[in-house]
């Protein structure tokens, strides 16, 4: 029973962490069909900030409560580098075929991935001291860190806040409307430029927000930018291209199966995923939760 | 001469210089500079494949290290399992096992496409990288696989010979054969009916059907020769390179094989193959140049894209174009 337990709270863990990253690529392409494949290393940015900011902390006057607060440097930095990228990068290719938004984020993955490597060089970051600091509970036998537990929440109260955002606010409508029909919200007067370059920082945000959240567990390390980008596609494909609900579902899905997969089948886990996503795909091209 | 199409003629004027170029190269330039050449030639046969689908059928396949991944671990397996050596067995076990790979994923793309076709061959190919990633006890994990000097046309490597030597000499021009009839293959298949019909439903699916023409057949074909070229490029590789690991089946390849294909130009039947030499030239200086490959690599990309969106050779066709007009 208790294992049972731990198992549910590793997959929540990792969907946790994975709506986070999924759920921004996807309201990114839901609003502005775009499918980034630098959306990762968004996600590395995060973790990179978040984990030098605290480095330079940890060990100082400032008390360790406070300190969780910083981790909250990586998504702000990563909103802000997802602002300048859309208006001068993004916007000139809306209106050109596909292949072009796919190439232009291809480049810029490879652009950002280095980045990392030239400001933070090539060695790991980590915080450890925090995971460790919140301590474990004991759960009937066994012992699970607090951390995992705090994940979780963050998680969850993300995808609630993002939902209340986008379902219960002002920009919200805005949002959807645009999401639906581009041209139409246009002639209605919404200021289209901005409620894209309002989404892509939004969805960066998120991105950097699954950095940070996951440094004082993992630390910040090279590559894990496109790793991540590969586990959120399989999340989107499954849950649908821009659908939010598609994340959430396709982040708990592929979390219990990563779980399954590491404990029974740990050979073929990823593969087992990427079937996953494609065996979707054929029954449902647009997802789960997709419009087609 | 006279019945010969007037493409055709022109390709063959256009075409002889080069080819004499790339036959006296070994004897000009060095060994280094011949071996460097021949990645960019087998890097530009995989591209040609790419292309058929990219420009001439309209799909924008991200998973193109699967069939060259594909065809360079059935070289490492032919040779693992069965201790042959020929390099003819090596291309014939590179070809069929790209042949039924693709064939096997082709029929699951070509139902879709756009963006989802692009996320659909993305998908599959992680599946292939992952497997070769996990099964190391097959694959070799990340270490790979090697694969000594093969026999080519039963003639191995002499005692005591250089092996930089029989890469830049007797394995450039096995690879430049290998790839001058590849591009004469896919000068033929784009000039065919077949081809046609190909860049009919490239333009108007719709149309192309109303006129009889099998769309979701003749993409599955297109699809299934597409990732043979890239197959027979993977069975070429293995060999120059000496081991196969997974970095050529991840995404970031088939990204690569996407990156030159547009930097030559995918509108135009010869810009992938510049595109892939001059991508070579470009990452190998990089690489030797900075650490910081990458980032030059995606600047370079975003350039382009932002820039020159037709490509090197879509480009100076139409500033030919111009200056004639002028003229």
């Amino acid at each position: 029973m208790d294992t049972l337990l731990i198992h549910a709270l590793n997959s929540l863990l990792y969907a946790a962490v994975l709506f986070l990253i999924a759920g921004g690529l996807s309201l990114i392409y839901g609003v502005m069909r775009i499918v980034n494949l630098a959306h990762g290393n968004l996600f590395a940015f995060g973790a990179f900030v978040a984990a030098w900011t605290v480095g330079r902390l940890v060990g100082g006057p400032t008390p360790t409560p406070l300190l969780y607060l910083v981790l909250l440097a990586g998504p702000f930095v990563a909103a802000a580098l997802g602002a300048a990228i859309e208006p001068t990068l993004l916007r000139p290719f809306y209106k050109r075929p596909e292949e072009y938004q796919l190439l232009i984020t291809f480049g810029l993955q490879l652009i950002l991935e280095d980045l990392v490597r030239l400001i933070w060089g090539p060695y790991p970051l980590t915080v450890s001291s925090l995971y460790e600091g919140m301590g474990s509970l004991n759960i009937g036998e066994s012992i699970y860190p607090t951390y995992n537990l705090a994940v979780i929440v963050v998680g969850g109260l993300a995808a609630a806040g993002l939902w209340a955002f986008i379902y219960r606010t002002q920009f919200g409508i805005v949002l959807r409307a645009t999401s639906q029909n581009m041209r139409m919200a246009q002639a209605m007067g919404v200021n289209v430029n901005r409620v894209y370059v309002q989404a892509f920082t939004l969805g960066c945000f998120m991105a950097g927000l699954g950095g940070a959240i996951v440094v004082p567990q993992q630390g910040a390390v090279l590559g894990m930018g496109v790793d991540a980008l590969i586990l959120a596609f399989v999340v989107v494909v499954i849950g649908g291209l821009g659908s939010l609900e598609g994340a959430l579902i396709g982040a708990l899905m592929v979390g219990v199966v990563r779980e399954l997969g590491i404990t029974f089948f740990p050979e073929v886990e990823l593969a087992v995923l990427y079937l996953m996503a494609a065996g979707v795909l054929l029954v449902r091209p647009a997802g789960l939760f997709g419009r087609a | 001469m006279s019945s010969m199409p007037a493409a055709t003629r022109r390709l063959l004027l256009a075409a002889g210089p080069i080819i004499v170029a790339l036959a006296v190269l070994p004897y000009v330039v060095d060994p280094y500079d011949t071996v460097l050449l021949s990645y960019g030639l087998i890097f530009a046969i995989a591209a040609l494949g790419f292309n058929l689908l990219l420009g001439y059928t309209g799909l924008l396949s991200f998973g193109h290290s699967a069939y060259f991944g594909v065809g360079a671990y059935a070289v490492a397996f032919t040779l693992k399992y069965l201790k042959v050596s020929s390099m003819e067995l090596f291309v014939l076990a590179g070809v069929l096992a790209s042949a039924v790979v693709a064939a096997l994923f082709g029929l699951i793309c070509v139902r879709y496409t756009r963006i989802y076709f692009s996320i659909l061959t993305l998908a599959l190919s992680q599946v292939l990288w992952s497997l070769a990633f996990k099964f190391f006890w097959v694959t070799g994990g990340t270490d790979g696989l090697r694969v000594p000097t093969p026999t080519l046309l039963g003639v191995s490597i002499g005692a005591g010979q250089d092996k930089m030597t029989f890469l830049a000499h007797r394995y450039y021009y096995y690879v430049l054969v290998i790839f001058l009839a590849a591009v004469g293959v896919m000068w033929v298949i784009v000039h065919s009916p077949f081809g046609k019909a190909l860049q009919a439903i490239r333009d108007n699916e719709t149309r192309a059907e109303f006129v009889g023409v099998q769309v979701w057949h003749y993409r599955w074909i297109a699809f299934l020769i597409s990732g043979v070229f890239a197959g027979l490029a993977g069975a070429l590789w293995v060999p120059l390179n000496g081991l196969t690991t997974p970095d050529i089946l991840l995404w970031t390849f088939s990204g690569e094989i996407v990156f030159f294909t547009v930097l030559g130009g995918f509108g135009t039947f010869a810009g992938p193959i510049v595109g892939a030499v001059v991508f070579n030239y470009l990452k190998t200086f990089a690489v030797g140049y900075t650490v910081y490959w990458q980032m030059f690599l995606g600047v370079v990309l975003v350039l382009l894209v932002l820039g020159l969106p037709t490509g090197i050779v879509g480009t100076a066709i139409r500033l030919w174009g111009k200056r004639r007009k002028t003229a």
